[in-house]
């Protein structure tokens, strides 16, 4: 199945991108999404365990995914 | 009425206290955020708002509507501005009326909380050295207690 994956502000900026697909084995999880970003290149100021919204609501990394899924890894807010 | 929204052009305070005006309220309260010219000891010199804007706009209203609840019926209209902002201008406005002071002021002081916990917008501080950065890129990263606690999280 394939989800997509978006990054924001100082996520984005590390890794260079703002979007990207991911193919996952059925069953695949929210923390399986963020264990595949942080293995890229430029993410290690991800920390290990990210905010994340699924569909644009925050959810736990247990999370199972549905193919076309938008999975976004959420960097500390700082609105207001 | 409770009305939210985030948005790109300036935002018209006076537009939103005419807004939540009520004549069954007599309390109005108007809270602006501004872009402050030093943070951590740091000259400022302007402000770049982005957003999750579809997510943005939900936890708002969520938010809006969750105050609306708790400190009873009133008027609500919240904006969040995103884009490049200058110092001194209005970043977030939060104005809203009900028949007693107590719970407004309860009700805005909720809204700016919560925002600034669960809504998903970042901003890239201008210094006046030339340099730029994230603010709070730095922290460490959790649900926060706010979202934990009364957030629909989905499972």
């Amino acid at each position: 199945m394939t989800v997509t994956v978006l990054l924001f502000a100082s996520y984005a900026d590390a890794l260079g991108s703002r979007s990207m697909r991911l193919e996952l084995g059925s069953g695949a999880t929210v923390g399986d999404v963020v264990s595949h970003v942080r293995a890229l290149p430029g993410a290690d100021r991800l920390p290990s365990e990210p905010l994340v919204a699924v569909n644009e609501r925050y959810a736990k990394r247990d999370r199972v995914l549905a193919s076309g899924d938008e999975v976004a890894i959420i960097p500390p807010v700082a609105g207001g | 009425m409770v009305r939210t929204a985030i948005v790109d052009a300036v935002i018209d305070t006076a537009a939103l206290l005419a807004e939540v005006a009520n004549v069954a309220s007599g309390a109005t309260l108007l809270f602006v955020g501004t872009v402050r010219d030093v943070n951590d000891g740091r000259g400022v010199t302007g402000m770049e708002y982005s957003a999750y804007r579809g997510m943005a706009e939900r936890e708002l209203a969520d938010i809006a509507q969750d105050a609306s609840t708790r400190f009873g019926t009133f008027d609500i209209a919240v904006e969040h501005r995103i884009g490049t902002l200058e110092l001194g201008e209005a970043s977030v406005a939060i104005a809203l009326s009900h028949p007693h002071r107590g719970p407004a002021y309860d009700a805005s002081r909720y809204i700016i909380e919560q925002l600034k916990q669960r809504v998903p917008i970042w901003k890239l501080e201008h210094y006046v050295d030339g340099t730029r950065e994230w603010v709070g890129a730095g922290q460490g990263a959790r649900i926060p207690e706010a979202v934990a606690l009364r957030a629909p999280v989905d499972r």
